[in-house]
């Protein structure tokens, strides 16, 4: 083959690229069951109301490319899902655009903490105790449990990370779900936590992405994990017997953000407003056990459905919000001490 | 077989040798094979016993818009990167072979560096340095790096085939009229072919085998085949990546006997043994 | 000497155009260079573009500090009367408020409240704080006072030092940082604190866990490539096709398979409980183990074939007449076969351990945290927590290690023989 004939296809290739990504709206998420759902409940349906193509793409919750494609004015993300401390950050960073509520919808209509400057509530999530119905003989009903390896032999899977990870510690070792950051904030607190963990270390199996919990309980690597509640609800859906334990969970939003400078700002506010739609949030919490932003959609969900979500008020009662300002301050700190504790 | 005049010591020695060297085959081919019948498997987890015969997971592959689209950007990246590679590599090996001037060895230590640099250097320098050019997430920023990665196997290869080629075949078609671009295609590059090619199998393979610069560079439009397989893995590892991995091997299967032909055709056709 | 009666004239030789024929073979000769170089150069060119500059910048950005200078000039200026003890004096605390309330107007608070969030833990919230409360209205009399009682925080000299020692556009902050050290409060190298040390065994386990793949490495190519030399042709390209097929495959595809073989309900520990070796299945993955077995694999050709192809130089007859003269077949072959093939030893050993300490891949699928190598770490800072200054310290001193090897390679071994297949 020819120099010329390569380099054609190449331009035929790439052509062909060029078209594809014409007006198309690129919409980021964390990927695995909860994207699945998000296709189900707003990407598709939005393609089908709108004409406008969704194309998802997947990440980890890292801002370096958001903070790159800002700085350069090149942004090709134009709807991001975020975590709270992440928004906040960003927002204060310049990393987002600050939200026209007018071209989204009732601000009211949200439940309260949803509907910030640069963001808006997509769902409430819960990081929940969730165990292998099916490996375990009695049932573990708190993070005490989760310590006790006698009692439950086997491995146990934790976010690899200080955030949620010092939090269960604390709680495990006795602290109540209210005081939990401020023990948390004194540096005698943050010596407890990797104290207690330094006991469960050898039994520790670490995840990073949201989708390893349910897979590790499954097939047997870990009896009990710290997880994402939606992620464990889609793996009973598909017939796996995990569990949730909703005592001493930690709940908070995830939210949409636009990056800003987005050069695609007109359809990702007719996304976010389609995705915050009562009917449309419905379709989403009947896909992944995640609770409603839009308060509107609560009465369109059934009772049975509704007990598996974090915002169930029984779900709700011994559960800690996660505390972003306390993050933002000692994230950095605490995220290096943990890592010279995890890799030692 | 062991000659009759061994000793037992060196008998038992032989069977030894015979047996470790089997069981090292045995752990380089293995993990590549047991994948494979995994993919035909019906059941969606990934352990053996096999439980029964399904193609699902292949239709699943074909008919996954996200696997098809990395597919496709695989197939855009690895053949442009290749053809720079292929292009820049072979007239600087002809410009290193043809005389001998100092700084050459370092010159051609810089040449092969991007082998040997860890590819997450590569990875975060590139993104660090076009990202404020505003040039991450391209299709372009892609290209030029694989490119640059592939390139010190084009130049190795071709250097190697050089070696045997005789320089005065270029001066007989001066000596004849010939320009040097009439003489490189029509001399030159028919006799490198073998090296030219093999090289840019190599590049091809190292571009369709790049994850690590591809998770820095590409957004998720550009995303690649074995970027894909990485979030597959680490996120869900399901029977369709088996089917992916198939693919995989099945493609990597034909590139190594093309090259095996190659090397045994310039093998034949040179008088001189094959270096690379 | 006079010109007539010497056999070789004094004027020497020349061509027609009467230029003496050294100086034209000369320039000629230079001209073959010249071209020589031009055909190389869009290459060079090529590789300084998209590799040596990059690569240069990320070295540079090691040390760069921009943060505080660009965010609060004037309180960078006022600081340095400050003797650095007690508190610095109203100068600086006036200082401090108007940069940041420009920091604020201007959207740079996160860049900077992130900077000095390294040096001390809340600095983020303190600066956010204080802007929000900025400017004050009336202006007080004494801005200490005014910000003392805002903040108490703003009272403690540590937040202070943290700014005097940023006043400079460089720091050797990260570079020290990848190296487990700082500089404390009075301007001393330290120790970084035990709990906050990571860095100096994470590079001590990189070479650690590259040296043990080395070995295994060579441990398992070094018969095998002497079975390769030694079967006939045939039958050995059969076999050198079963080398060169995992090289050729996808690691990925590799990584992969070896999850698939070594999970707790894996191929190998079904076929160990099987065999009744164990009882319960052994962790096999997602620990140091899985880590070496999988690197093995992925490395295990570069060993092969330098060692091959050196092998495949040497006649046999060397060793036939060692034993022929009396030797004992194991030291003919320790005396006589072995000392040929240092040279493939050292260069397929070089290889494999220059291409471990860089490994990312397998490690991050296939490792615990305490597998992680300092690629690891390079991509956590760059990606996670976009903390580039202390990539790139690891990265450049994860490659300083790497040319320092690859420089004793090419002098070695020389780059340009490396062997592919």
């Amino acid at each position: 083959m020819s120099t010329s004939v390569k380099l054609a296809v190449v331009a035929v290739g790439l052509a062909f690229v060029g078209q594809a990504m014409a007006k198309d709206l690129t919409v980021i998420s964390f990927g695995g069951a909860n994207k699945a759902a998000q296709v189900k409940a707003y990407y598709d349906p939005f393609k089908k109301v709108s004409g406008i193509n969704v194309v998802g793409g997947e990440y980890n919750g890292e801002m370096a490319k958001v903070k790159a494609m800002v700085d350069t004015k090149s942004v090709s993300w134009d709807v991001l899902e975020v975590e709270s401390p992440e928004l906040a950050r960003g927002c204060d960073e310049g990393l987002f655009e600050k939200l026209d509520y007018s071209k989204i919808g009732n601000k009211a209509d949200f439940v309260p903490g949803a509907a910030q400057q640069c963001g808006v509530g997509i769902f409430v999530w819960s990081t929940a105790l969730a165990y292998n119905a099916d490996k375990l003989k009695t049932a573990p009903t708190s993070w005490k449990d989760f310590w006790d390896v006698k009692k439950f032999p086997g491995k146990r899977g934790l976010r690899k990370g200080a955030k949620y990870t010092l939090e269960i510690a604390l709680m495990a070792d006795g602290v109540a779900p209210k005081d939990v950051y401020k023990v948390l904030a004194t540096p005698a607190g943050v010596d407890r936590a990797f104290k207690k963990l330094d006991q469960l270390k050898p039994s520790i199996q670490w995840w990073e992405a949201g989708a390893q919990p349910p897979q590790y309980l499954a097939s047997g690597d870990v009896v009990m994990s710290s997880a994402y509640n939606g992620r464990i609800a889609d793996a009973h859906k598909e017939g796996k017997n995990l569990k949730v334990v909703w005592n001493g969970g930690m709940y908070d939003f995830d939210s949409w953000a636009i990056p800003k400078g987005s050069p695609n700002k007109d359809a990702a506010y007719k996304f976010i407003a389609f995705a915050s739609k009562p009917e449309n949030q419905k379709v989403y919490s009947q896909n992944i056990a995640y609770g409603p932003s839009n308060k509107l959609a609560v009465p369109m969900i059934d009772k049975k459905e509704m007990a598996e979500l974090p915002t169930a008020p029984q779900n709700m009662k011994d559960a800690v919000k996660v505390d972003v300002g306390f993050w933002a301050d000692y994230g950095e700190s605490l995220e290096q001490r943990f890592n010279a504790w995890a890799s030692k | 077989m062991p000659n009759p005049y061994m000793s037992p010591i060196e008998r038992a020695w032989f069977y030894l040798h015979r047996l470790l060297s089997g069981l090292t085959l045995l752990f380089l081919v293995l993990p590549v094979l047991v994948i494979i019948p995994l993919s035909f498997n019906e059941s969606s987890f990934l352990v053996y016993p096999l439980t029964g015969f399904s193609m699902r997971w292949y239709h699943d592959f074909f008919t996954s818009a996200e696997w098809m689209r990395s597919l496709k950007n695989s197939l855009i990246v690895a053949p442009a990167a290749t053809v720079l590679a292929m292009v820049f590599g072979t007239l600087a090996s002809v410009g290193l072979t043809r005389t001998e001037f100092r700084g050459k060895a370092l010159l051609m230590s810089l040449l092969i560096s991007p082998m040997v640099v860890p590819v997450v250097i590569v990875g975060v320098a590139g993104y660090l340095f076009f990202a404020p050019l505003g040039m991450d997430a391209s299709y372009t920023t892609l290209i030029l790096m694989h490119a640059a990665l592939g390139v010190p196997f084009v130049v190795i290869t071709v250097t190697a085939t050089l070696q045997g080629f005789n320089h005065n075949l270029v001066r007989a078609a001066a000596s004849l009229g010939a320009s040097p671009l009439r003489s490189f295609f029509k001399v030159t590059l028919p006799l490198i072919a073998p090296g030219v090619i093999s090289g840019a199998l190599f590049a091809f393979g190292t571009s369709f085998d790049e994850v690590v610069v591809t998770i820095f560079i590409a957004g998720p439009e550009q995303a690649t085949l074995p970027r894909a397989m990485f979030s597959g893995i680490r996120e869900n590892l399901s029977p369709t990546i088996a089917a992916a991995a198939t693919l995989l091997i099945a493609f990597s299967v034909v590139m190594l006997l093309t090259l095996e032909w190659l090397r045994g055709r310039g093998e034949r056709l040179r008088t001189q043994p094959a270096k690379a | 000497m006079m010109a007539s009666s010497a056999p070789m004239p004094d004027h020497p030789l020349t061509t027609q155009d009467g230029v003496p024929l050294k100086t034209k073979l000369a320039r000629a000769e230079r001209m073959n260079k010249l071209k020589s170089l031009a055909l190389v150069l869009p290459l060079a060119l090529f590789l300084l573009l998209t590799f040596v500059v990059p690569i240069g910048s990320l070295l540079l950005r090691s040390v760069d500090n921009p943060e505080v200078v660009a965010s609060l000039p004037s309180t960078v200026k006022a600081i340095g009367a400050w003797d650095g003890k007690s508190l610095p004096p109203e100068p600086v605390y006036r200082a401090v408020a108007a940069d940041l309330i420009k920091a604020r107007d201007d959207q740079t608070l996160g860049d900077l409240g992130k900077r000095l969030n390294m040096e001390v833990a809340g600095y983020r919230s303190l600066l956010g704080k204080t802007a929000r409360a900025l400017p004050f209205d009336p202006a007080p009399a004494s801005y200490k006072d005014a910000l003392v009682k805002l903040d108490e925080r703003w009272g403690d000299p540590a937040y202070w030092q943290a700014i005097r020692r940023n006043g400079s556009a460089h720091t050797p902050f990260y570079l020290l940082a990848a190296v487990d050290h700082r500089v404390d409060d009075l301007g001393d190298i330290t120790a970084t604190t035990p709990d906050q040390a990571i860095y100096l065994d994470v590079f001590a386990r990189t070479f650690w866990m590259s040296a043990v793949v080395t070995v295994i490495s060579l441990l398992l190519a070094y018969p095998l490539a002497y079975l390769l030399v030694s079967l006939p042709t045939r039958k050995s390209n059969l076999l050198m096709i079963m080398v060169l097929l995992p090289f050729w495959t996808s690691v990925l595809v590799r990584v992969a398979a070896w999850i698939v073989l070594l999970q707790s309900g894996g191929l190998i520990n079904s076929a160990l409980m099987a065999l009744g070796i164990t009882d319960h299945p052994l962790q096999l993955v997602f620990n140091r183990v899985g880590v070496y077995i999988a690197m093995v694999h992925i490395l295990l050709p570069f060993m092969i074939l330098p060692i091959y192809s050196v092998m495949k130089g040497i006649s046999p007859t060397y060793l036939r007449a060692a034993v022929s003269l009396g030797s004992h077949p194991f030291g003919a072959f320790w005396k006589v076969y072995f000392p040929q093939t240092v040279a493939g030893v050292g260069a397929g050993c070089l290889l494999v351990f220059i291409l471990s300490i860089g490994y990312y891949i397998t490690p991050a699928l296939l490792g615990s945290p305490n597998d992680q190598m300092v690629s690891y770490f390079v991509a956590f800072y760059t990606n996670t927590t976009i903390n580039w200054g202390m990539a790139t310290a690891l990265g450049g001193l994860l490659l300083a290690a790497t040319m320092v090897l690859y420089m004793v390679y090419s002098k070695l071994v020389g780059a340009g023989r490396l062997r592919l297949g």
